[in-house]
């Protein structure tokens, strides 16, 4: 027992639950010594602000239950602590509190992973009950409830995965021993776990329905599972914040001698980029979501009409960080294609200036854009004249790295290991997303496509190709670094033309039957229009993609097994991690690097891009 | 050189079976409107666009892999290409003019759909969870479809009592949000008689999937003999009448949550309830008579039966001939 509590998550979680409790019981006293109801039976027991107030206690219980706090805790009261602290030994450390970038990097891929597969598991179930008119086996509470966290889980997964991978690569990229702030980068990961657990909670309580993106009025009315998903969006942003402060912090102040701006790797830009959108616009959302949880809990009308409120503002304030949010998913994965690309067609990437200038372009021309969400929801009608300049304004920078991508494969020597098709699979993925993406930035034709399935389409394609295929590349492709073994090229392969087929399907499917009228959003369609034996189709792809991703698993497990060991140079690249036997040790570099030469040179064999100080 | 020759044919040949092969799939819904020429006119510049793009990426793409994948036994590199300033700038310049064009063309559309003929018929809608209501102030009549002549605009004013809705009929092509605490508009002028269905485009709450009402598009002369008999339908009302009642059900909504047969739903059952002893969330127990059915209509939050959600039925500001109706109807269902 004693030894399953010395566990940071075990703690954490056992620290959640009696925080919980005791935040509750709190209010619950405070209610009952004003004379207010201080049980309530439709919301399971306690009351809503009970809840609420319970839900908060618990983040900060799970957070300092796992000890992430200690060394701040230690020095609050003028106690020293050592600046490193070892981890132990195997498979523990990554269970609990580590400050070294590796080792969260990998917690924070791991949780990505795990909660991807919830997630995706949720779109399996409510995908089923589509495959045919009529309600099948979900209600429609459940169908909804499944749908919203559906989203909402898909978008922590991939805050946590970009996170995963920028943690553990940009530090090993620029030279540097570890992140700026190594106890605010485990404190940042260990936030995000209690807030997965709330997400989760709503389930349990009541769920809610909604859709991810949370819209007053109906939001303000929605069961109390309503307010565990605003809870937990608003502490999964913490996590989020802090860790681009941190990432843009070591960028600034670490990179190793020689790196200047324009000998960063490719990578790093788009790190950079992206941090920058999240430091600056996560904001929004918590905010958002706090006026409406306030709304609730106090009665403030902020979007209540009878009280004088606009539901059109919380549009407006949600917008503005969740359509950044979207470039805060796909520029590291567009980052991973460019880093890529050079490595397996032996060529430097095509105009490489002009490449990370285009990821600083989309980051900032992404924060004009929020209101094309809102073509139809009533807003000024000449406003969206100028919002759609702006959204289509996106698609140049964009454009120039879909065009560098094509000038880099021309006249190298293609190959085409795993990680290689995960990033062709991630441009042609990406290209149906950007393809798909102007008709819905063009008003008119947007006032046809708004809320149907096309969008539910071009939106996957853009998470796919901009986030999942290169989320899978970056895998296949640093396994080796961060564990010694290389993965199973033979189930990689299954899983690549498995997946990337189904999937095309699947998008352009949805993008078809939206065109043709299909709503999002809705459990039941009318047999009348004919779209049941395309949604039949849709299932079956969306299982095929399961059953791909499921090899991919079956891939990591075996191969930490009895995986073919590598310590070498894998892919024979340029970049500094590998030019260090794997896996990485625990302070990354024992000799400091310099950058001598172009990070991309890989048609000039004889001009290295680092080299170690003697 | 030779490479680019043949990619540059390769993907004038591949826009145009792409494009060809977009128009032959049908992707769009019948066009019953004059705004839904409009924006089809738009959709179709955008699919030449699509097509083109879609062929410049993948066939250089699809051809680079064939060409220049690396041959067993070689072990030499790309060529040293670092990048190429006049490309650069003329992918960046040539797209942008392309999206300022598109905007342009795309503003223009978005005016022309929003043209105003000041002859324009004028409907309100009422969007509410989880039904439409049609009113037309110029005949005073109230409708559960909508019934439109053809070739005639019609300005739909739009309002919600609870939350945001959206008015959309896919034919029609445009769409509108309908908020709560204002009004908002939408201009149509259907050109093709027939049948179509209105359905709720943002998500409203539980049976949002089933919020639709039928859309009828009918010669001048029938628009007329329709709102006639509709004037003569609502002076001939007397008395409370189980069959009227049964027709609201059905058409406002609340078959959505009600059912009849005594199956769970997200409210209570109608079956046996006139009449029986209802417990509430606070313990109490009340017959449900008239007083109380009509006040749970009119004020659904005053009483909330246990077990169920409050906050989940809209008040209905109906008339008290169409309540004693729907009385009648829960009477008649022992």
């Amino acid at each position: 027992m004693k030894k399953i509590l010395s566990i940071g998550l075990v703690r954490g979680l056992v620290f959640q639950m009696i925080g919980t409790l005791i935040g509750a019981l709190l209010v619950t006293a405070v209610r009952a010594a004003m004379g207010l109801s201080a049980f309530s039976a439709r919301t399971f027991g306690f009351t809503e602000p009970a809840w609420v107030f319970g839900g908060f206690v618990g983040v900060l219980a799970f957070v300092y239950g796992t000890r992430v706090l200690d060394d701040w805790i230690a020095w609050a009261r003028g106690e020293d602590t050592p600046e490193h602290r070892e981890d132990e030994p195997g498979w523990r450390k990554y269970f609990s509190p580590s400050l070294d970038h590796k080792v969260i990097g990998i917690q924070y891929t791991v949780t990505s992973l795990l909660l991807l597969s919830v997630g995706g598991l949720f779109a399996l179930i409510f995908r089923t009950e589509l495959a045919a008119s009529g309600l099948q086996f979900l209600s429609l509470k459940m169908y909804n409830t499944l749908m919203s966290l559906h989203g909402i889980i898909m978008i922590v997964s991939i805050l946590l995965g970009i996170a995963g991978v920028m943690n553990y690569l940009v530090p090993l990229m620029i030279g540097a021993p570890d992140m700026a702030f190594p106890r605010l980068n485990a404190f940042s990961f260990w936030v995000a776990p209690p807030a997965a657990v709330l997400l989760l909670s709503s389930l349990a309580l009541g769920g809610f329905d909604t859709g991810w993106t949370g819209y007053p009025p109906l939001s303000a009315r929605a069961p109390l599972g309503m307010q565990m998903f605003f809870l937990g969006v608003w502490v999964a942003g913490w996590s989020s914040i802090l860790g681009a402060l941190n990432l843009i912090a070591t960028v600034l102040r670490m990179r190793a001698k020689g790196m200047t701006a324009f000998r960063m790797p490719i990578f790093v830009w788009a790190a950079v980029a992206t941090s920058l959108i999240a430091l600056t616009a996560t904001q929004l959302i918590g905010l958002s979501f706090q006026l409406v949880m306030f709304q609730r809990l106090f009665g403030m009308g902020f979007f209540d009409p009878a009280k004088g409120g606009n539901p059109i503002l919380f549009q407006h304030l949600f917008w503005f960080y969740s359509h950044p949010a979207v470039y805060v998913f796909v520029l590291p994965g567009l980052g991973l294609i460019s880093e890529l690309l050079p490595v397996f067609v032996r060529k430097p990437l095509f105009g490489y200036r002009w490449v990370a200038m285009s990821s600083l372009g989309i980051a900032l021309v992404g924060f004009l854009v929020w209101a094309h969400h809102m073509f139809t929801s009533g807003m000024n009608e000449y406003l969206r004249v100028p919002f759609m300049y702006s959204t289509l304004l996106v698609a140049v920078p964009t454009g120039v790295k879909f065009f560098s991508w094509v000038a880099t494969l021309w006249e190298g020597k293609i190959e085409l290991p795993t990680p290689m098709l995960f990033t062709l699979g991630a441009i042609v993925a990406f290209l149906m997303g950007g393809l798909s993406g102007p008709p819905n930035a063009i008003v008119a034709t947007d006032l046809h496509l708004h809320d149907t399935y096309f969008i539910v389409g071009h939106f996957h394609d853009t998470m796919f190709g901009g986030y999942i295929f290169p989320f899978f590349a970056a895998i296949y492709y640093w396994f080796p670094k961060a564990t010694g073994r290389r993965l199973n090229e033979k189930l990689g392969k299954w899983h690549f033309w498995l997946m990337t087929p189904s999937f095309l399907v699947l998008t352009m499917g949805m993008m078809r039957i939206g065109l043709l009228g299909m709503r999002r959003r809705i459990a039941d369609y009318d047999p009348a229009l004919g779209f049941d034996l395309t949604h039949t189709v849709l299932t079956v792809a969306a299982f095929l993609i399961a059953i791909s991703v499921l090899i991919f698993f079956y891939n990591i497990y075996i191969t930490l097994r009895k995986g073919e060991v590598v310590t070498g140079n894998v892919w024979n690249s340029r970049s500094p991690e590998w030019q260090v036997p794997s896996p990485m040790p625990a302070h990354n570099y024992d000799r400091p690097i310099e950058v001598v030469g172009e990070p991309y040179d890989y048609s000039l064999p004889d001009a290295p891009y680092v080299r170690f100080a003697e | 050189m030779r490479h680019v020759v043949i990619v540059a044919l390769f993907v004038l040949t591949m826009t145009f079976l792409v494009y060809t092969g977009l128009n032959a799939l049908n992707p769009l819904p019948t066009q019953a409107a004059t705004q839904a020429v409009v924006v089809d006119r738009m959709f179709h510049l955008e699919f030449i666009a699509i097509a083109f793009l879609f062929s410049l990426i993948t066939v250089p793409l699809v051809y680079s892999l064939i060409v220049f994948r690396r041959r067993p036994g070689d072990t030499g590199v790309g060529r040293h290409i670092e990048g190429n300033i006049k490309l650069e700038l003329l992918w960046t310049i040539i797209p942008l003019i392309t999206v300022i064009a598109f905007s342009y063309m795309g503003a223009q559309a978005l005016g022309d759909t929003l043209r105003v003929d000041p002859q324009a018929l004028q409907v309100k809608v009422t969007g509410f969870q989880w039904a439409w209501r049609f009113e037309y102030p110029d005949y005073g009549i109230t409708s559960n479809a909508l019934y439109l002549p053809v070739n005639r605009q019609v300005l739909l004013r739009l309002e919600s009592p609870d939350v945001i809705h959206s008015f959309w009929v896919p034919e029609f092509r445009v769409k509108q949000d309908v908020v709560p605490g204002r009004e908002t508009q939408l201009r149509i002028t259907p050109t093709t008689i027939g049948e179509y269905t209105v359905r709720c485009a943002e998500l409203c709450g539980v049976s949002h999937a089933y919020m639709r009402s039928p859309v009828v598009v009918v010669s001048q002369e029938d628009f007329d003999a329709w709102v006639a008999e509709k004037q003569e339908e609502s002076t001939e009302a007397t008395g409370p009448d189980a069959g009227r009642g049964q027709k609201l059900y059905e058409t406002l909504g609340c078959k959505a949550c009600h059912s009849v047969d005594g199956s769970e739903g997200v409210g209570p059952t109608w079956k046996g309830l006139f009449g029986s002893e209802v417990e509430l969330d606070d313990g109490s127990v009340v017959v449900a008579d008239e007083a109380f059915l009509a006040e749970s209509i009119r004020e659904p939050g005053a009483a909330i039966v246990a077990g169920f959600a409050e906050g989940t039925m809209p008040s209905y500001a109906l008339e008290e001939s169409q309540i004693a109706d729907l009385i009648a109807f829960i009477e008649s269902l022992k």
